[in-house]
């Protein structure tokens, strides 16, 4: 496929066993992945989990130090990032200072020699409602138009695929799920291949059609944005893709069917396809949005887990759910999501509930939870500083 | 980038008045030195170039007028002087801008890395400045003479013809001048180098620039205001140089420069209007040629 012409439709991404190691640390340990053609596909994960050097890989701005790197079936591993089908859109926008915003987007087109390259950048703002600052300088946009800019000098190229670097980051909610609706049409009108990379769980399940979530250079898991959420595998994905109450204990019984688990004396129930051991001391967790909270001691039954009596700790209410954090002696806090809907009881903190959730909506994991990191108090200010320390070595890093 | 958006909060006026009292106060030493030492010389110059000989004088005597025809004389008379230094001061610029380019692209680019290396590489950039100009331009005399090392070496391997010289020719002033501003090209190419987003140059390869093509669009563009600092750090002094061309250095009588040709005027001839009008004149001819390349070079949003 030529760099000369416009791709006719996306390309199939294919990496094979790809490392990159920089001096001093291992930023992929070993990554396999195939990205189909015309898939809307998210790379998931906390800062320096390896998925921005990933996503330089592909683009042709970084090495790998082994592995192979394959668009469309042809190997690109060692062809330059101008010589490749693939065009970004960069976190930090990277647009060209010294010119106009339309030059910037036509520098591409310009460059592939197409033909009336004006018109087409015109056309590409037109879509992201830019086309009257087309005479501006960068420097003159807001955060968010200039973001916007950034997409359009992309996507006016009509790439096999697209790379996208936490693109809709510095948005406001409205102009973000604007474009993250005119990012879909996009691709589904074109039909291109588009690799997103995010640490924004609910943007990467919104949009994608399949998610990877990836964690210290390597993938987790990966699937439809539903199963990932619905059937978390590991401890990590979890925790990282939405919230989940996780319980640790050892196997107590198992039929073909469902396995139950010994959770501080009482019995946890959980469909023997939904969890990845049987056998041993394993983690289970359930949703926060399947719990129900209970005000009187609920009656036992098969279909449903009951863990309690334990006490509200507290209650905060967002507007359309309100969440319940329990303490259970022995057992731990449990979050509790309930939808204002105005049925089920309305609590206060210190009153002695229940929780129950049905026994089909538990999974067992592959890993055993680290219990500290469970339910880590991550909103006090110290370990919001380390958190972003953490991030800017990651981020020192990954640069 | 990000932040660029903040940059055009407005500045809100704190007690104007008071503050331009101070600002004045404090600006006084300034003013009071360029009215004593700029002002005061530029229009005894431009009195001093439009004098004419006095009435029943001595040689080096003259009295105030307004001899305009000075001007007609000098530039008559030295036309080519005039013509010559722009000339070796553009060719001067211009390898001083290839040689130093490189070179501060790859302190403040490839090194950054290693500051160590950058360091020392800007020290030895530097080093030149604490021996005196004219004692290093004295030294290249000496290396380049007809009877020295190289040139002899030279003639040995029949690479110069044996009658040839070096010392006296243009290409040996050019050599001068180059060598001489280097340092004033070099610091500024770096610190506009060293600033470069390189982010900006992986944009361009990922849109389908090779990497000449980025060089010529984004690169050089992104340097331009240290482009245009050092050309003028050089081609303003190398062009009014009056070291390197002189016959006592690089030069001989047929590459004398403006500057020369001002020394002698002012020290030997005594025809104080002449070099005044000669000074005035290439003052003015440098300002409309900056005046200009700074327009054309279109960096007034950069600078």
């Amino acid at each position: 496929m030529s760099v000369r012409e416009f791709a006719e439709r996306g390309a199939d991404l294919e990496l094979v066993g790809i490392q990159k190691r920089f001096p001093g640390f291992t930023a992929i340990e070993e990554l396999d992945l195939t990205i189909p053609a015309g898939s809307f596909f998210a790379l998931l994960g906390p800062s320096g989990c390896g998925k921005t050097t990933t996503l330089r890989l592909v683009a042709g701005l970084e090495e790998p130090t082994s592995g192979r790197i394959l668009i469309g079936g042809r190997d690109v591993t060692g062809t330059k990032a101008h010589e490749r089908p693939v065009n970004t859109v960069f976190q930090s926008y990277a647009l060209f200072p010294h010119m106009s915003v339309l030059e910037n987007v036509a520098f591409g087109l310009k460059r592939r020699r197409i033909g009336d390259a004006l018109g087409r950048a015109h056309e590409a703002l037109r879509l992201v409602e830019l086309d009257h600052l087309a005479q501006r300088r960068p420097a003159q946009l807001s955060g968010g138009q200039q973001q916007r800019v950034a997409l359009a000098r992309a996507i006016v190229n009509r790439p096999a695929l697209l790379l996208l670097d936490e693109p809709l980051g510095a948005l406001d909610l409205k102009l973000r799920r604007q474009m993250q609706l005119e990012l879909k049409t996009i691709q589904e009108e074109v039909g291109l291949t588009f690799l997103h990379v995010t640490h924004d769980q609910e943007e990467a399940m919104t949009m994608a059609d399949t998610v990877a979530v990836m964690n210290k250079g390597a993938i987790e898991q990966m699937g439809a944005p539903a199963e990932l959420y619905e059937l978390p595998r590991t401890s990590f994905v979890a925790n990282f893709l939405g919230q989940s109450n996780l319980f640790t204990g050892d196997v107590a019984g198992s039929t073909d069917a469902a396995i139950s688990v010994d959770i501080a004396g009482a019995r946890v129930t959980v469909p023997a396809a939904r969890a990845q051991r049987h056998t041993g001391r394993v983690t289970v967790g359930v949703r926060p949005e399947k719990v129900t909270l209970l005000r009187e001691a609920p009656a036992a039954s098969s279909d449903h887990n009951v863990l309690g009596p334990g006490r509200v700790i507290d209650v905060s209410f967002s507007g359309v759910s309100t969440q319940y954090i329990v303490a259970i002696p022995g057992v731990g806090t449990v979050t509790v999501f309930a939808q204002n809907t105005g049925s089920g009881p309305v609590v206060g903190e210190g009153v002695e509930v229940w929780v129950s959730w049905p026994v089909e909506h538990g999974f067992g994991l592959d890993d055993v939870a680290e219990p500290a990191a469970r339910f880590a108090a991550d909103a006090d200010t110290t370990s919001i500083a380390a958190q972003r320390r953490e991030e800017l070595v990651a981020e020192l890093e990954e640069d | 980038m990000a932040f660029a958006a903040f940059q055009t909060a407005e500045v809100v006026p704190q007690a104007p008045r008071k503050r331009s009292r101070i600002a004045l106060f404090l600006l006084l030493p300034g003013l009071l030195y360029l009215v004593l030492f700029f002002v005061t010389p530029l229009i005894s110059l431009l009195l001093t170039s439009l004098q004419q000989p006095a009435e029943f004088g001595d040689i080096g005597q003259y009295e105030y007028a307004f001899n305009w025809q000075n001007y007609v004389t000098v530039m008559s008379d030295y036309w080519p002087h005039i013509v010559r230094s722009f000339g070796y001061a553009l060719a001067a610029t211009v390898f001083a801008l290839l040689f130093s380019y490189p070179l501060a692209y790859f302190i403040g680019v490839k090194a950054r890395r290693w500051p160590m290396l950058q360091g020392l590489m800007l020290v030895l950039v530097i080093a030149p400045f604490f021996i005196s100009f004219l004692l290093r331009t004295l030294a290249w005399k000496q290396l380049l003479s007809d009877e020295s090392f190289i040139i002899t070496s030279l003639k040995a391997l029949s690479l110069m013809a044996p009658d040839a010289h070096f010392t006296g020719t243009p290409f040996a002033v050019i050599f001068g001048l180059t060598y001489n501003f280097i340092p004033f090209m070099t610091l500024p190419l770096y610190t506009t180098l060293e600033r470069l987003d390189l982010r900006y140059l992986e944009a361009g390869s990922d849109l389908y620039a090779n990497p000449f093509t980025v060089f010529r669009k984004v690169t050089i563009p992104l340097s331009m205001p240290g482009i245009v600092a050092g050309t003028l750090l050089t081609f303003i002094p190398a062009a009014g140089d009056y070291v390197n061309a002189s016959r006592d250095f690089l030069g001989g009588p047929d590459t004398q420069m403006m500057g020369n040709v001002i020394e002698a005027n002012f020290l030997v001839l005594l025809n104080y209007p002449a070099a005044a009008a000669l000074s005035i004149i290439l003052m003015a001819a440098i300002l409309v040629l900056v005046g200009v390349y700074v327009k054309r070079s279109g960096t007034e949003d950069l600078l």
